[in-house]
């Protein structure tokens, strides 16, 4: 067999956006008929890449060679006629038109007439679709099939224009076990027919099953390319998460100060068997009064959705949380807040500080039904809280009426904290708490958890920050897929273990083999 | 790991087993019904309506009347065909109204340059009009709403700086060739009607049997997905407006040649009255969805309602007004209830 022809070279790709270095002189080559995993965490640059492929954005520097030429693309139109399409992770397809004007917008048949030529269309559409495992009525509009049976036509529409190169992101996020089935069969039927694949998820089983190379990002640099089958799981997660194995632990880099003394009292938080489609499958979580409890995994894995599934801002289709033995009404944000559940939320920005108030405004926004009588807020009752809580939170901020924005983003953050602190909260909910914030902030914050939970809250700590995590919780949840994978309790909460649960290894080595896309 | 594995085909909705996670809910029927609701509705009640008024109106389904009526009709809706493709794109266009009147004095005019004069110049200025506009809106990426409303402002300037504010009315000669196009019939409906109709024909050609209407639909019904797919988002964009100028100023042309002068009031709230009528034809005004004829039917409901408050007589005709907004309300209502029962919103 003559070596397939490289069909893509990138050289030294370049991209800056306002204050972020997205891709910093990344190296990618593609052969025919290979299928590339792409992989590497939040802010690691795949999409970036993806986008610099693809024409929707250009590059600062470096070189992209396709098929022998230096090609710079305009637009996604440029790039698709080329030969290199791509599936997004979000289906992107126009949901009121119909199946078989999705399949062909752009490239429909024409009749002698210069007409669209719609029985051919439709026949062409439902031959097409057909391959794929999909039967449906090509002239309804697309809207009305399921999610999956979309990412097909998204697909079919991909494959069908002529392409060299696919790229996949995240294709298989919205898609049943069956369908990911045909897709995988899709992908391996591409293989042959010599087109190169991009193949982008954060699912490991996936990535074995389907990949034959790989390039790891991390922070806008190739940190690792080769053949897949040469990097087992641990080293893939290791490498993808910026950790050496077995490298000595420095121990004293956080402020955690470990032991919180749980106590063997009845938990004060029980998540039960938490269903939301396509996100998670059954996640069980439970923290004891003064237990900090870790969520483990990679992104993608459900970590954020748990948090939000437990304090109603995500819509579960079953399961059951129950605070202190009382069960809350499910999809309630104010019932969980009055029950006692406070959530700090990932993105700051968008979901937190309001910046144009001024601290104390921030801290008793939510608290204010509490500290008002008949509709009228006690100013004097504001005041002492809004005191509290600066002093106890060391927040630095030149008076409790300077505006939130000014702030350093670790005094936002702790701002954030007092809001949900002011309204006695028995479960704290923190997703990734000290991202984002510098080291000084980093530490007074982790000293804070530590001290919340020795006041006897319960605390579930998400952080991709694996070192935090570990040395923070008192146990570890791992989760996968949107499934619980694994719990690292007492002495086995070390990063070794950790990465290894992530991997799908079991502490003796053995890989475990599930169908992890379904339970 | 529990996970309920949903047992469901790759997607046939047909079928009659459970529904898979992703699909909407909502049967294959109710949806079908609710699609002809929105789509027939203005029909359905344009229908009721003209039969209602004809039983108790000896002078409504009358020759003459009819006629009247559909010459009437004819100038708001070649402007509402032109608006057609502008709200399917998401888009709307304010300037019609002023263009319509332009058009008019610019055939005017022109008039006495030639019939050839006469029949371009208003369609080439106001085409121009549109072309800016859509190059505004398309690569500015600003707010069609703003776009158009300056240009509305603008194009009625003009108007008013070519007729010395309004003090100059410019005829068109009787027995000219315009004149004929404007007030003439041919089997006893006037030749502006012959001419919408035709127009219509071609538009609903262009809209559902072309590449450009494929991707009129697709820029309305998601922007970001058609520019992904390679639609020419932005060409797309001037040519709607650049069409709704044309149409605008033909309208205007012939409005002009019916009335054998250019009068300069005209035009007034058209605009309003043209998005009016498509709409209640069963085009969403969020894009993506939308109908050439229900335009057509939109208007004719307009005009119908009009000459049946006309034929009751003691009721004042401002109510004309009154009605019409009542029952665009109650349209643009029962569209956003459909529309969420299909999940289109």
């Amino acid at each position: 067999m003559a070596p397939p022809a490289e069909v893509l070279a990138v050289r030294g790709l370049s991209k800056t956006f306002p204050g972020v270095r997205a891709l910093d002189g990344v190296d990618l080559t593609l052969h025919a008929g290979e299928v590339h995993a792409l992989i590497g965490e939040n802010g690691a640059g795949k999409s970036t890449l993806i986008k610099l492929l693809t024409g929707v954005h250009r590059a600062d520097a470096g070189d992209i060679v396709f098929q022998g030429r230096t090609v710079s693309f305009g637009t996604p139109l440029e790039a698709q006629k080329a030969g290199i399409s791509t599936i997004y992770q979000e289906v992107n397809l126009i949901p009121l038109l119909s199946v078989a004007r999705n399949l062909f917008l752009g490239r429909e048949p024409r009749n002698r007439f210069g007409l669209l030529d719609f029985a051919r269309m439709n026949r062409e559409a439902e031959e097409a679709l057909g391959a794929y495992g999909v039967r449906v009525d090509v002239r309804r509009p697309l809207r009305s099939l399921g999610v999956g049976a979309q990412q097909m036509v998204a697909l079919a529409r991909a494959v069908a224009s002529e392409a060299r190169i696919v790229v996949m992101d995240e294709p298989t996020s919205s898609l049943e076990p069956r369908e990911v089935e045909t897709l995988f069969s899709v992908i391996r039927r591409l293989r042959d027919a010599g087109i190169a694949v991009i193949y982008v998820s954060h699912r490991l089983d996936e990535l074995y099953a389907v990949c034959d190379t790989v390039t790891v990002l991390r922070d806008g640099r190739r940190v690792h390319h080769g053949r897949l089958a040469e990097l087992d799981r641990l080293s893939l997660v290791s490498t993808m998460l910026g950790r050496e194995l077995g490298e000595v632990r420095t121990e004293g880099l956080t402020k955690f100060t470990g032991d919180h003394h749980a106590t063997d009292a009845e938990p004060v938080l029980e998540a039960r068997d938490l269903k939301v489609p396509h996100q998670l499958h059954g996640v069980s979580v439970s923290i004891r009064p003064g237990e900090v409890v870790g969520l483990g995994g990679l992104l993608g894995s459900g970590r954020t959705e748990t948090a939000k599934a437990i304090s109603g801002a995500l819509a579960t289709s079953s399961g059951r949380v129950t605070v202190a033995g009382v069960p809350l009404r499910a999809g309630s944000t104010p019932a969980a807040i009055r029950a006692g559940i406070s959530l700090l939320p990932e993105d700051r920005k968008s979901e937190g500080i309001v910046p144009g108030l001024s601290v104390r405004e921030n801290i008793s926004l939510a608290a204010l039904p509490r500290l008002s009588r008949f509709g009228l807020v006690s100013e004097a009752r504001v005041d002492s809280i809004v005191d509290t809580f600066i002093e106890r939170l060391r927040i630095k901020a030149s008076s409790p009426h300077q505006k939130v924005g000014e702030l350093s983003g670790g005094n936002q953050q702790k701002v954030l904290l007092a809001r949900w602190l002011a309204m006695n909260p028995k479960v704290l909910l923190l997703d990734e708490p000290t991202r984002g914030i510098d080291v000084g902030a980093k530490a007074e914050v982790q000293k804070l958890v530590d001290e919340l939970a020795a006041d006897g809250l319960g605390v579930l700590l998400i952080s991709s920050d694996l070192e935090e995590l570990i040395e923070g919780s008192d146990r570890v949840v791992v989760l996968k897929d949107g499934a619980v994978v694994g719990e690292l309790t007492g002495d086995e909460v070390t990063e070794d273990k950790l990465m290894r649960t992530i991997a799908g290894h079991a502490p003796d080595g053995d890989v475990l083999e599930e169908a992890a896309t379904d339970g | 790991m529990t996970a309920t594995k949903t047992d469901a085909p790759v997607s046939a909705t047909r079928d009659k087993r459970p529904a898979p996670a992703g699909e909407p809910p909502g049967s294959a029927r109710s949806e079908r019904v609710s699609a002809l609701v929105q789509q027939h509705g203005a029909l359905a009640v344009l229908l009721v309506v003209s039969l209602v008024a004809s039983f108790s109106f000896d002078s409504f389904a009358t020759g003459d009347n009819i006629s009247n009526m559909a010459t009437s009709s004819a100038f708001l809706a070649i402007v509402a065909l032109g608006m057609t493709f502008v709200i399917i794109t998401g888009g709307i266009d304010l300037s019609v109204g002023s263009l319509f009147a332009l058009g008019g004095v610019l055939a005017a005019w022109g008039s006495r340059h030639g019939t050839l004069v006469a029949l371009l110049l208003p369609l080439v200025v106001c085409g121009a009009v549109g072309v800016v506009n859509g190059l505004l809106v398309a690569r500015s990426r600003l707010a069609p709403f703003i776009v158009t409303l300056a240009a509305m402002l603008g194009a009625r300037g003009l108007m008013l700086a070519l007729t010395d504010e309004g003090a100059n009315t410019y005829l068109i000669g009787k027995g000219s060739f315009l004149a004929e196009l404007g007030q003439g019939s041919t089997l006893g409906l006037g030749n502006p009607v012959w001419i919408t109709l035709a127009l219509f024909v071609a538009g609903a050609v262009v809209l559902r049997r072309t590449r450009f209407g494929q991707h009129v639909y697709a820029v309305g019904g998601n922007e970001d997905a058609a520019a992904l797919m390679g639609a020419p988002v932005a060409r797309t964009k001037i040519l709607v407006y650049t069409l709704s100028g044309v149409t605008a100023g033909l309208a205007g042309a012939l409005n002009a040649a019916w009335l054998a002068s250019g009068v300069t009031i005209l035009g007034n709230g058209m605009e309003l009255e043209a998005i009016a009528a498509v709409v209640i034809g069963g085009t969403l005004l969020t894009g993506g969805l939308g109908y050439v004829s229900g335009a057509l039917v939109g208007v004719l409901l307009l005009k119908v309602i009009q000459n049946v408050i006309n034929q009751i007589g003691s009721l004042d005709s401002s109510y004309q007004q009154v009605v019409s907004g009542a029952f665009l309300a109650v349209v643009v209502v029962a569209q956003t209830w459909l529309g969420r029962r299909r999940q289109l919103m």
